[in-house]
């Protein structure tokens, strides 16, 4: 009887000192949170005078304001289109990549896939010019197929090294019953392998999501037409060379901050479902 | 029949081989060969001057190996307090708790926003004169009014605090891609251990880490990877390089870029950078590969 | 099902889109690249006034930041793609770049066209930051190639209220370096901060650094030493060095004025928690958006010698330049020269609180930017000089003097650096 007193109590102590260990880091994870958007409900001049989280007035209007002036409407959905259009291009061939590099023999695989490492870790100074001088040869500077092309580029180094990892760990079993079953290489990739990747798949969307959706300095380079500049462009407006709006900029970013919020809300549930989906034997 | 077979599995990689060709190796090399000019970023005539470039790195510029040394240091730190938090916030949330999803939504807001909200609003956190002093306040009710300092702008402790503002922003990654990784690790095996009586530690040693490691390499290489590459946050918490203490490689290529208009240089140094990172991940993959 | 979904959102988001180029617009157009966030309203209503007025479309164009800006330009004139009228950002090493490239108009002959006038409507300290000189170092000929569109001094700030709490004077700032270091300790008494400015950033304790060398040794000697005749060692540089660590000392610098970029800076002032600050005359629109209510007053930097003037660094704010290779550029010249016009620059000054740079539209400004505009009789800039000194001399030299402030160098360790570095160049650019 004691016996399991003791192992109870025991266990209630260790939940409880997780719980507060876990919400410690939560708050401190919540409060510039709070600060951006107590911010972005004050006036300019109040902004530093009152440091207090709740202000005094909320100055919901900032937000329509910050909409308006930034334009948002149309580089809201830029952003959208370009952080779509990337995240499925790198999900489609990098997954492919890397399911080749894990599995399928050729010659010259492992010489691209260390190319492809050793790209990850050189970051290019600079490469804003050439990729400029680049499109501009290739007649795709002022389009968004350039930037989406150059953005699939930027994340595609690490998306096929997260995934081959995680290839490299997935039991035969299954692929080789696919192959038994008749399945084309293209079928087992589609079928058996990208199923099993779902929660590694989920980390490449939010990781490339996030990457695009921040995007702004190629962007500003390449485009010469405010009609393509994503979300991002538009916020900078806010950061005057002298004057800055604080306020605006604030309700600015927190808009920016929820679709990114919203996507990995969204792809969080499948890094859970991958567990019922990764059905092993052994 | 074989040629068929080596054609199917060219295809899976040729779209990614032909974006990378196109979008990395073609400029990697124009910035490559350009370390060996000295040019600045605007005429049409380039000088060039062969290897002098990385002489000048090596042998004479001491900001260089400083800025270097110093994003070594946020490393360790993040290698160190970023991961293991991270994990044990993950290992945290693996079990069956209460709260779950909540925690796994706001862990994950830290690396949503954007570095340079996080460096204005940190800054304002610790700042005491421009900002709400909340930590040294925080201190001095706890009863260590000792520990108060200037965390931002004392030359010794701008590093670390700058390091510290980084991992809060970054373990959410850790966090994610170690659940992502505790979530395939089968229910079974620690049902399995359970029945033969193994203890709670027992299990984390025999199942959790050991088929961790391979998850654990990623996130190193990834933390390496990305701390390296520091500098928005630098600059909106400390205002810059802090005569040279809080000086890194990124913004070392980009002072030798705008600042001193020397392009060549600064792809030098970019070069550089890479060579080291390269050597690092080099060394890491091995130690890995020898634990397995 | 979602798969297909996802693909016919993005193809039907692709048609929206659609591809890039434009059909040219057959009329006449002027395109202006620039990174004045808090003038693009302004820009936007001067423009659509002068479609109305010639039928000539202006189209301003925003991309900010400014460094964002630079990086814009620097990659479009590699590209070939500049528009008609753009600014540059920079020293003017990176100017003659541009203008050797073939990317500037040289805009002499409309400057002095019908006797001059249009270049005698602008202060001549502001065109003269947009000018090459016949002696200049940079190899070009001579000629101007920018077109001022206001003009600023950078110069100290002070709170008059801090001041009646600390005892002093609300009308007279103090004069000489004397006086200023003396107010130090009573502010330290007062828990207040003293001095403020951006000097994270170190382009700004590189200018007041040399408004303090221009009247310690004054502007011969200065030129001369960056010319390679006079040393970094020598005792007036070590003076100069020295008015930092004084400052230090004294107690009149903030804390942790090494990690502020301007905008802190600005703010604290604006808080009223500072008690002086340094920086430009954009400051005056910066401090009335955050509190109107500030009672404040500029003043020269407090002078270190009566050997020589007391200097600040004034001159041209910003300038456009046109694209030497536009096919609009009569018009985009036509475009200037009115915008740079009394009545323009009059508006332009009043919607903006800055500086303008056109002589004759000094109307009414504000109190205190009348006080910024009286400096111009002191102000002077690097690029009006005719030589530059090696960018990497000018880094030491700004790290050095955040050592002194932080109090890890003497000024002699860092004069001793400084000309290290120096000579190494110089010897670099003999064996070129």
């Amino acid at each position: 009887m004691k016996h399991v007193i003791y192992y109870k109590s025991k266990k209630i102590i260790l939940n409880t000192l997780i719980h507060i260990f876990l919400i410690s880091v939560a708050i401190t994870c919540l409060y510039p949170l709070l600060w951006m958007i107590s911010s972005s409900l004050k006036t300019q001049d109040m902004i530093f005078k009152d440091i207090s989280l709740i202000p005094h007035q909320f100055r919901l209007e900032n937000y329509v304001l910050a909409w308006r002036e930034g334009g948002f409407g149309r580089n809201f959905l830029n952003s959208i289109v370009y952080t779509v259009s990337v995240v499925f291009g790198i999900v489609i061939i990098s997954s492919m990549a890397a399911y080749a590099f894990s599995r399928l023999k050729f010659v010259g695989s492992k010489f691209l896939f260390i190319l492809f490492m050793a790209a990850m870790m050189i970051p290019i100074p600079g490469s804003f010019v050439a990729l400029y001088v680049l499109l501009n040869k290739l007649h795709l500077r002022n389009t968004p197929i350039g930037y989406i092309l150059c953005m699939i580029n930027v994340g595609l180094s690490t998306s096929i090294f997260l995934l081959k990892t995680f290839f490299d760990k997935m039991p035969k079993e299954l692929e080789d019953a696919a192959r038994i079953d008749g399945c084309s290489k293209i079928g087992i990739w589609w079928h058996v392998a990208l199923p099993l990747a779902k929660p590694v798949l989920a980390v490449v969307i939010v990781l490339n999501a996030l990457t695009v959706w921040n995007e702004y300095i190629l962007a500003l380079i390449i485009f010469d037409n405010r009609k393509f500049m994503p979300l991002q462009v538009a916020l900078q407006s806010f950061q005057g060379e002298f004057v800055t709006n604080y306020p605006l900029l604030m309700a600015g970013l927190t808009i920016t901050a929820l679709p990114i919020i919203l996507v990995y809300l969204f792809m969080q549930k499948y890094i859970i479902k991958g567990v019922t989906q990764g059905a092993v034997v052994g | 029949m074989k040629i068929k077979n080596t054609l199917e599995n060219y295809i899976f990689i040729l779209p990614a081989v032909v974006i990378f060709s196109i979008f990395y190796i073609i400029p990697f090399i124009w910035v490559f060969q350009l370390g060996l000019f000295d040019w600045d970023g605007i005429s049409f005539t380039k000088v060039f001057v062969g290897l002098q470039n990385f002489k000048e790195i090596f042998f004479q510029d001491k900001n260089w190996w400083q800025s270097m040394w110093n994003a070594g240091y946020i490393t360790l730190i993040a290698l160190t307090f970023q991961n293991i938090l991270a994990f044990m916030l993950a290992w945290a949330c693996d079990r069956e708790i209460k709260m779950k999803n909540f925690y796994r939504v706001i862990f994950f807001i830290p690396p949503v926003l954007s570095e340079v909200v996080v460096g204005m609003a940190w800054r304002f956190i610790i700042n005491d004169i421009d900002g709400a002093n909340v930590i040294n306040r925080t201190l001095t009710q706890i009863g260590l009014p000792n520990l108060v300092h200037n965390w931002l702008s004392d030359p010794n402790t701008a590093l670390s605090t700058v390091a510290v503002v980084h991992c809060w922003k970054g373990f959410g990654w850790g966090f994610l891609i170690f659940l992502a990784g505790l979530q395939t690790i089968p229910r079974e095996l620690y049902e399995a251990a359970r029945v033969d009586g193994a203890s709670a530690w027992q299990s984390f040693k025999n199942i959790t880490l050991p088929l961790m490691i391979p998850i654990m390499v990623l996130v190193v290489i990834l933390t390496v990877l990305g701390t390296m590459q520091v500098f928005v946050l630098i600059v909106s918490l400390v205002g810059g390089e802090f005569a040279g203490h809080t000086s890194v490689p990124v913004l070392r290529i980009l002072a030798s870029m705008r600042g001193s208009s020397r392009f060549g240089y600064a792809c030098a140094q970019g070069i550089t950078f890479g060579l080291v990172l390269i050597i690092i991940s080099f060394i890491q993959y091995r130690f890995s590969k020898k634990g397995q | 099902m979602l798969f297909k979904n996802v693909l016919l959102g993005v193809f039907v988001c692709f048609s929206v889109l659609g591809c890039s180029d434009q059909k040219l617009d057959s009329k006449p157009s002027v395109v202006i690249w620039h990174w004045m966030t808090d003038r693009d309203v302004t820009f936007q209503e001067l423009a659509k006034k002068y479609e109305t007025l010639t039928g000539v479309k202006v189209n301003f164009e925003l991309y900010a930041p400014s460094d964002a800006y630079s990086q814009k330009i620097r990659a479009a004139a590699q590209g070939m793609n500049l528009p008609d009228v753009f600014g540059i950002l920079g020293e003017k090493r990176d100017f003659a770049s541009f203008i050797k490239a073939g990317h500037i108009l040289d805009l002499a002959p409309y400057m002095e066209a019908n006797n001059s006038s249009w270049k005698n409507s602008f202060f001549p300290k502001a065109l003269a930051l947009n000018e090459f000189t016949p002696d200049n170092s940079y190899g070009i000929n001579p000629g101007v190639f920018g077109v001022p569109i206001d003009i600023m001094t950078i110069q100290m700030v002070y709170n008059k209220k801090l001041f009646t709490q600390l005892g002093l004077n609300p009308n007279r700032p103090p004069k000489s370096l004397k006086e200023f270091l003396d107010i130090g300790p009573k502010i330290q008494a007062a828990g207040m901060q003293g001095l403020v400015s951006g000097w994270g950033e170190v382009w700004m304790i590189d200018c007041l650094a040399n408004n303090y060398a221009f009247n310690i040794m004054g502007k011969d000697k200065v030129l001369a030493t960056i010319r390679g005749e006079v040393a970094y060692t020598d005792p007036d540089w070590i003076e100069v060095f020295s008015v930092f660590k004084q400052m230090k000392d004294s107690g009149i610098l903030a804390q942790g004025l090494v990690t502020m970029i301007n905008k802190s800076a600005e703010q604290l002032l604006a808080n009223e928690k500072a008690v002086f600050g340094f920086n430009g005359s954009w400051c005056v629109n910066v401090y009335k958006g955050m509190n109107p209510g500030l009672e404040y007053g500029a003043m020269l930097p407090p002078q270190a010698s009566e050997k020589y003037p007391t200097s600040i660094w004034g001159g041209a704010g910003s300038s456009f330049m046109v694209n030497a290779r536009s096919k609009n550029k009569e018009e985009a010249v036509k475009f200037l020269i009115w915008l740079t016009d009394q009545d323009q620059q009059a508006y332009l000054a009043q919607a903006t609180n800055n500086l303008p740079a056109n002589k004759n539209s000094l109307s009414k400004i504000p109190e205190v930017m009348a006080q910024f505009a009286r400096g111009m009789d002191y102000a002077t800039h690097p690029n009006v000089w005719g030589v530059s000194e090696f960018s990497l001399v000018i880094e030491a030299f700004d790290r050095g003097i955040q050592s002194i402030i932080i109090g890890e160098k003497t000024p002699e360790a860092v004069a001793k650096e400084v000309q290290a570095i120096k000579e190494r160049e110089l010897a670099r650019k003999k064996a070129q």
